[in-house]
């Protein structure tokens, strides 16, 4: 019993203890907000405890040599489906805020740990786009080896996705005409339909908090009456409404983006981000008065048609006309490279270094209200670090170390020597099972899709 | 008098082209990356009709000619894609605009040139990050069709090809015991379940393909012979008629096969049918080194920015592929693939660029987007080096092409200044200029 106690204790000690602090010297640190600094970066209890030329090694730290390497704070990718389990789409209805990924993580998804090599340390993880008015989505850290409630950013605002244009339709006016055995279309098969559907459902919102704060003045006057009837659909917009849930939009044309900022005004929300927008530099000017972040592909194109008119120059652009912009991925294979995608902005529309690094950090934490987190780095953010072996716009260079409130998520040698070990794992356990897997043609971990 | 216009025509022209027209020069003073040698510092490129005359250290401006100063600047081979879909398909999502998959499962007799679009978009924005030429595939179950390779210029598509029949694609079967649902188009209706497979039905689907595979190449042997003899009742067969080429080891075919397995029976196969293989896209190559390497087969492998195959694969398992290739000695090129959103085959240099960063030689990664994928599709004594006797396919930058901030300054095809415009810069300037 008393050893139960004691290996409880050990273990308990092992989960909570703050990891040893952090020293990496003699690098090029990249802060995103304050320049560049050649020295030291120190990170302790979960936080950047100190950036300068010379930074003194507390007792018990690790040193890290940085000669030669950079340093920059780990990547913001503001648009992903990883971990989601099963579909990302509730694609029965067209107002599915009753829905949410939240609920539904699977914290063993290699894709986490693949982004994680990639250098992501956050993940806004959204619901699909088959529905105008989709899920709840949920902000993560990529912790891997935790539980799906450790991985999720604490204090990070919920969101909920909306969808605009050629997916929310696809149900109602599907490629092809209708597809045999399909009994019923549903509503809307086209962009105006889009419009009335998110309209409609704000109209229903506001007539529900309206039934609500209704009741409630009865209850603080002491009168009896039954309360409205919970609807969880409802009450997600609400909390929109409320600026509690941060909107974020699927769409391409600048007609539909235009149409989605009326509409928000007209129900009186802001619009957090608009997710692709690859039409957004048509009406740059439009989209900065609004306040609304882009957040968009480098240079993806050509894969429907309401992608015909992206151009590379996106980013830069808005960003030139004064809208937060940010590189995302929508995709566990390109979420693996977000720093080379960053790297096309300076080539397509002439972004600085600092700019195009914007795009994967500190823009993406404004555009989510975490940048008092992450996304640079200063003093008292989040230790959420890289170390490459070069920098970070280059094609030739690659991430070497990983590191989340301080720990160290992933490190490149260990990965390379844990691997014949793993091997060695992997046949013993086969042989157990009785010889090779039949493996299916194809197995990407996590499903791609057409975005 | 007729006859004596006509035959003056041709001189006309070629005294025109020594002097004024656009396809002779000589670029100087530039770092020239010959990739037949080491680079030459302030060095020269002379082009004459199209074709490069030489490159090297002090070559003299011929009288007349235009000189084109590049201080500053550097010249590589135009890049080669040696796998796309470019052409064939022009937006992923509406059908009308696909030229990628015909119907059946044996058809040599197509040709992917008959259905480029030289007014696609892809073209020009292509081009305009150095890609010069790319092989473009007809895709299906098993042959599939004739590849195409293309020159990204030209008012027609012959004025494009530079071989119309490059290689005869060819998709090895697979035991395909999948049963995992395909996830449908966002917001699209879910397709009908495909029926389950077993193990021992998929593996009889498999023998059963390989056999009519067998069948069909004996016949196509079968054909030629009556052909050669002259046999009575001969009838022409068009199908057949293409497979001779390839029979007579004129023409290879290009095999993709994916995993392990595959590439093992394609090799089998190319052994058994004595054909001249290229292995394409085979991202598990580096499980069959050995045998690749004993047979000397070239390999077109797909992207390198993918992810792995496997679940259990390390993270960089596609990586680290083409330096494993590299290191045993196989001749390889990189193919984008592309005809998809994430596949822009303007990234190509972007594609060879990971493999470095993973361990290929810089100098090999180059090779890998120029002179290997122009050898490995026969027309090394045309293009991939800058070399005497070659056309003038020619890159201009400001660094190093595989680095993604570097910006592409000029482009020739055939000696001829390509313009470097397109549809997405064309928005970039009406919209920055958006009142």
């Amino acid at each position: 019993m008393k050893t139960l106690v004691l290996l409880t204790l050990v273990c308990t000690a092992a989960v909570f203890a703050a990891d040893p602090p952090v020293l990496i010297q003699n690098a090029t640190i990249l802060t995103i907000t304050n320049g560049t600094v050649k020295g030291s970066i120190l990170l302790e209890n979960d936080k950047i405890a100190a950036i300068g030329e010379r930074v003194a090694a507390p007792a018990g730290a690790a040193v890290i040599d940085g000669s030669g390497k950079y340093v920059m704070p780990g990547i913001i990718d503001c648009h992903s489906h990883i971990m989601v389990d099963g579909g990302i789409n509730e694609a029965s209805v067209s107002v599915a805020s009753m829905a949410g990924i939240p609920d539904v993580l699977n914290p063993e998804a290699i894709a986490i740990y693949r982004a994680l090599a990639g250098g992501v340390t956050t993940v806004n993880v959204l619901h699909g786009s088959a529905d105008a008015i989709g899920g709840r989505t949920v902000v993560m850290k990529t912790r891997w080896g935790k539980s799906a409630e450790e991985m999720k950013f604490a204090g990070a605002l919920p969101g909920l996705k909306f969808a605009l244009g050629e997916n929310p339709k696809r149900r109602g006016n599907p490629a092809g005409g209708v597809p045999p055995g399909v009994v019923e279309l549903r509503y809307p098969a086209t962009r105006m339909g889009v419009e009335d559907v998110i309209r409609q459902a704000f109209s229903e919102a506001k007539a529900y908090r309206a039934n609500w704060e209704e009741w409630n003045a009865k209850a603080a006057r002491g009168e009896l009456a039954i309360p409205p009837a919970r609807d969880w659909k409802l009450e997600a917009l609400v909390e929109v409404l409320e600026g509690k849930r941060l909107v974020h939009v699927h769409c391409y044309r600048q007609d539909e983006i235009l149409m989605m900022l009326r509409v928000a005004e007209e129900a009186g929300f802001k619009v957090r981000t608009l997710q692709h927008a690859l039409e957004g530099y048509k009406v740059a000017g439009e989209i900065a008065r609004s306040g609304a972040g882009i957040s968009t592909f480098a240079d993806w194109w050509a894969y429907k048609m309401e992608a015909q008119d992206a151009i590379p120059y996106n980013a830069a652009l808005l960003t030139r006309k004064g809208v937060l912009v940010s590189l995302n991925s929508d995709d566990p294979e390109l979420m693996r490279h977000l720093d080379k995608e960053a790297a096309k902005a300076m080539k397509y529309g002439g972004l600085s270094e600092a700019e195009a690094l914007s795009l994967i950090t500190i823009n993406p934490a404004r555009q989510l209200m975490i940048d008092g987190r992450v996304g640079s780095l200063e003093v008292g953010k989040d230790a959420d670090v890289l170390l490459y072996d070069g920098h970070p716009l280059s094609n030739f260079s690659k991430v070497l170390k990983v590191w989340i409130d301080g720990h160290q998520y992933f490190d490149r040698d260990q990965d390379i020597a844990d691997r014949p070990k793993q091997e060695a794992e992997r046949k013993e356990l086969l042989r157990k099972l009785g010889g090779e897997p039949r493996r299916p043609a194809i197995e990407g971990g996590t499903e791609r899709q057409t975005p | 008098m007729r006859w004596l216009l006509i035959l003056a025509l041709p001189a006309f022209w070629l005294a025109a082209a020594d002097s004024d027209a656009g396809d002779s020069f000589l670029l100087r003073g530039g770092t020239i990356h010959t990739l037949s040698g080491a680079p030459i510092d302030n060095g020269s490129v002379l082009v004459r009709n199209g074709k490069i005359i030489g490159a090297g250290k002090d070559i003299a401006a011929p009288k007349g000619i235009k000189v084109i100063e590049i201080k500053g600047l550097q010249v590589y081979p135009g890049m080669i894609d040696a796998a796309t879909e470019i052409g064939l398909a022009e937006v992923d999502g509406v059908r009308e605009t696909l030229d990628i998959r015909e119907i059946g499962r044996f058809n040599p007799q197509l040709v992917a040139l008959t259905a480029v679009n030289p007014s696609s978009e892809h073209i020009p924005v292509t081009r305009a990050n150095g890609i010069t030429t790319a092989a473009t595939l007809p895709q299906g179950e098993l042959i599939s069709g004739q590849v195409s390779l293309i020159h990204l210029d030209g008012w027609t598509t012959d004025e494009m090809a530079v071989s119309r029949t490059a290689a005869l694609h060819l998709r090895i079967p697979s035991i395909q015991v999948s049963t995992r649902p395909v996830q449908p188009e966002e917001g699209a209706a879910p397709p009908p379940a495909a029926a389950p497979t077993t193990f021992a039905a998929a593996k009889q689907n498999f023998d059963k393909q390989i056999t009519e595979l067998n069948e069909f190449f004996d016949s196509a042997r079968r054909y030629r012979e009556a052909k050669n003899a002259k046999a009575a009742g001969f009838r022409p067969d068009l199908k057949l008629e293409a497979m001779i080429p390839v029979l007579e080891g004129k023409e290879p075919v290009l095999v993709t096969a994916i995993r392990e397995r595959e590439i093992r029976d394609a090799i089998a196969f190319a052994d058994k049918q004595k054909i001249k293989m290229i292995l394409c896209q085979a991202p598990e190559a580096y499980k069959v080194i050995k045998e690749i390497q004993q047979r000397d087969i070239p390999v077109i492998l797909g992207p390198t920015l993918e992810l792995p195959l496997n679940e259990d694969d390390p993270y960089d398992r596609a990586y680290t592929t083409p330096a494993e290739l590299q290191k045993a000695g196989i001749k390889f090129a990189i193919g984008t693939f592309s005809g998809t959103a994430s596949l822009s085959s303007r990234n190509l240099p972007y594609q060879a660029a990971q493999a470095v960063a993973f361990g290929l030689p810089h100098e090999e990664a180059l090779k890998a987007i120029t002179r290997n994928a122009a050898e490995i599709w026969g027309v090394g004594d045309r293009m991939g080096t800058i070399e005497e006797g070659k056309w003038a396919d020619l890159v201009i930058t400001d660094g190093d092409p595989l680095e993604t901030k570097t910006q592409i300054r000029q482009l020739f095809i055939k000696g001829k200044a390509v313009d470097l415009d397109n549809k997405q810069k064309q928005l970039y300037e009406k919209y920055l200029n958006r009142p």
